[in-house]
């Protein structure tokens, strides 16, 4: 009595876990339990002020809830869980069916079958041994080699085409495992980090989103950094950046690694290097410029002299004027602007102008003799970059690839089978049978006959 | 601009579809019927000439992208597809009348669009600039215009059905509606045009988002709800083989399915943040 209904009880678990009422009922939970993480702001993208907008109970609860980051939570994982439990079953409980059916096919039909599946006479002029033979050649042509079976007095010819595509739908659940497996390796195995490298520095290790730092096992340095924006219609150039790109040069020890010198790294193309992957993701200001360097030409003589200004320190000029910088300014449209103070020998009353970068032929209609451009300044940029290693990111690709061919088979694809029963006397009669569409099978099924009946067999 | 003009061409033609398509309804002509059809397809190879064109103008102004980069740009796009879809399922089936539940989605649109939306072709941020935001993009909203196609027989089907139930009469416009089981049917091919797309929608995203940024996956909104969309439609698919939940459930989950879609699609931009934010207004 006891070990029945231990029995019954295991098998109760069992029918549960097959159950498609289950599988409902996880999609729709895990679908409403999505929504929560899409209103409620997730880790680590919190911005502080949130807070203020909620109060300390409510907080509490959510954050025992793990409604802050809920996709980990431990009853969202446990959702997942059941979710994979559920497939898995499934696919155990269907499975050997599916592969008896393709491995063992129907190879005649009984006289119950013969009479509920509507069948269509066949007209032939040959009989017995001769018929069978011409309609095996038929089939073959036409449809698919046909399995030749002798009941007592009649030949059952079978035939079908895709029985596989029967597993398409399971090779779609496989496929779902096989991402689970992927994104499992990637948390386990793998990181995703942050570095920002100022130009002309070099870093060999990362920091984590939860703080720790990990050693990279080379060395990564920034030659360059550069950002260029979208022109404004009305020309100048506008604040949103067009493309930002990294020059990077991969070293081990020291040592360059080739193929890994002055690397550009731009969004939407990454470097990897022993897999670790790098991403131009963000950039900044690293210094405030202090020295400004502009290109001073005579007009008396067409020569050339770099000068650098730094605030508050003149530099003086082959005439003996003295020359400093007194403002700096950027705005979009106008570009960078240095406002120059000129002051000759012995005089307290200093001429200003400006100065535009992105005009350097402008200074040329003060009509001075020296004609000032700005060149550049000592500004240096930092390169924000993601860095990542995931072992498991082929294995989630893997399972999308799975996921789309068995959509495809499952979906579009259909097994087909066709019976034809050859009795000593009397009319043979053709079957016809379809996984799917079955509109779409009618039609080639009638298709079939039609031609069958035109060809004299 | 040129292409701007063909949209507005393009709006005139679906309007005058849908006009077509409920006299049809009203009236069953079958010449208006066919118009219906006609208009749809003619407005159809304007809107993708016009789509063409608005492509070649952006680079024409030095930004050269495709035209599926801000809110505008994908309205049309959504229209432009569900026609497509709608166009495909015609083409197979011929059950015309469906045109009057489908082609109002495509109207709405367009109109919305050209009225009520900036037009402007704009630069686009370094994080879109790549060939995935075509393939993203266009089996996303492939997979959205199969759901819209879907909704609509489903409509379809609960006024048929309620029609079918009261034994109401054989002669009004209901009755010429396609038999309720026909509709169930449609429903489904529609899904089963719709939900591959959406997969591989949703994959093509996660294969862009780890090529730009490293990750596959990070649950921001527009992807945690087009999983939920996700969701939604497997249970319609795996509820065809349960018992009780055929017929009107199936219907009410692909109309509950579709109206997912549309928050996925616009609601997370109107009302979420996120990675996806520069589809807002």
């Amino acid at each position: 009595m006891n070990t029945s209904n231990q029995r019954s009880f295991v098998q109760r678990l069992w029918d549960f876990f097959c159950s498609l009422k289950l599988t409902l009922f996880l999609l729709f939970t895990l679908a409403i339990a999505s929504i929560i993480g899409t209103i409620i702001p997730q880790y680590p993208n919190i911005d502080e002020r949130y807070w203020t907008t909620i109060s300390s109970g409510k907080r509490a609860l959510y954050e025992s809830l793990g409604f802050f980051d809920m996709y980990h939570s431990w009853w969202f994982l446990a959702f997942l869980t059941l979710f994979s439990i559920n497939l898995i079953t499934c696919s155990i409980q269907r499975l050997p069916h599916v592969f008896k059916f393709i491995s063992e096919p129907l190879l005649t039909l009984s006289e119950s079958q013969q009479k509920s599946w509507s069948g269509d006479d066949i007209n032939l002029t040959s009989t017995g041994e001769e018929s069978k033979n011409r309609l095996a050649a038929f089939l073959t042509a036409e449809f698919a080699t046909p399995v030749i079976t002798k009941v007592e007095d009649q030949y059952h010819l079978f035939a079908q085409k895709n029985p596989w595509c029967r597993l398409g739908v399971y090779v779609v659940h496989f496929s779902i495992l096989v991402i689970f497996a992927g994104a499992m390796i990637g948390n386990i195995f793998g990181y995703k980090g942050f570095v920002g490298i100022v130009e002309g520095d070099t870093v060999d290790h990362v920091e984590l989103r939860n703080g720790k730092t990990i050693p990279l096992g080379f060395e990564v340095k920034c030659d360059q950094f550069s950002v260029t924006f979208y022109e404004m219609p009305g020309g100048g150039q506008s604040t949103m950046p067009k493309e930002f790109k990294s020059i990077l040069t991969v070293t081990e020890n020291g040592q360059e690694i080739p193929d890994y010198k002055h690397v550009r790294l731009i969004v939407n193309d990454p470097m990897t290097y022993k897999g670790i992957t790098f991403y131009q993701s963000s950039y900044g200001q690293a210094n405030n410029p202090d020295a400004f360097y502009f290109n001073v030409k005579d007009r008396n003589d067409d020569s050339s002299q770099q000068i650098v200004l730094r605030p508050g320190i003149p530099v003086e000029l082959a005439d003996g004027r003295k020359i400093s910088i007194v403002d700096l300014s950027e705005n979009p449209g106008e570009g960078l602007t240095a406002v120059l103070a000129s002051e000759a020998k012995g005089s307290h009353q200093p001429n200003y102008f400006k100065v535009f970068k992105d005009h350097p032929s402008l200074d040329e209609l003060r009509g001075d003799r020296f004609i000032f451009s700005l060149t550049g300044t000592n500004l240096k940029y930092y390169t924000g970059l993601q860095v990542n290693k995931d072992p498991g990111v082929w294995v989630v690709w893997i399972g999308c690839t799975l996921m789309c061919l068995g959509l495809c088979v499952a979906f579009f694809m259909s097994h087909k089978r066709i019976w034809i029963v050859l009795p000593d006397k009397g009319k043979a009669r053709i079957y016809g049978n379809a996984s799917k569409n079955q509109p779409s099978f009618k039609n080639e099924f009638e298709a079939l006959t039609e031609k069958l009946n035109s060809q004299n067999i | 601009m040129m292409s701007a003009k063909l949209f507005n061409i393009t709006t005139i033609f679906y309007m005058a579809s849908t006009l077509a398509f409920l006299g049809y309804l009203a009236g069953r002509n079958k010449n208006i019927g066919l118009a219906g059809i006609v208009l749809a397809w003619g407005g159809f190879a304007i809107q993708s000439a016009a789509l063409l064109l608005r492509w070649k103008e952006s680079y024409d102004i030095g930004m050269g992208h495709a035209p599926l980069s801000n809110l505008y740009e994908s309205v049309v796009f959504f229209a432009w597809s569900t026609v497509l879809i709608y166009g495909i399922i015609d083409a197979k089936y011929k059950y015309r009348i469906v045109g009057a539940f489908v082609m109002p989605f495509a109207l709405l649109a367009m109109a919305w669009g050209q009225l009520y939306l900036p037009t402007d072709i704009n630069p686009l941020m370094p994080a879109l600039q790549s060939n995935w935001l075509l393939y993203h993009v266009l089996t996303c909203f492939l997979g959205y215009a199969g759901f819209a196609v879907a909704c609509g027989v489903s409509i379809m089907y609960l006024i048929r059905a309620r029609h079918d139930e009261k034994g109401g009469s054989k002669s009004g416009i209901i009755s010429h509606f396609p038999p309720a089981k026909i509709l169930d049917e449609l429903n489904y091919k529609a899904i089963m045009i719709g939900f591959p797309l959406l997969t591989l929608g949703i994959i093509t995203g996660a294969a862009w988002a780890n090529y730009a940024w490293g990750t596959y996956w990070s649950w921001d909104p527009k992807e945690t709800w087009s999983l939920i969309v996700w969701f939604i439609y497997a249970a319609f698919l795996h509820a065809r083989f349960t018992k009780g939940w055929v017929g009107k459930r199936a219907a009410w989950l692909s109309i509950i399915g579709f109206a997912a879609t549309i928050f996925c699609y616009l609601g997370v931009n109107l009302f979420l943040s996120g990675l996806h934010s520069y589809g807002g207004l």
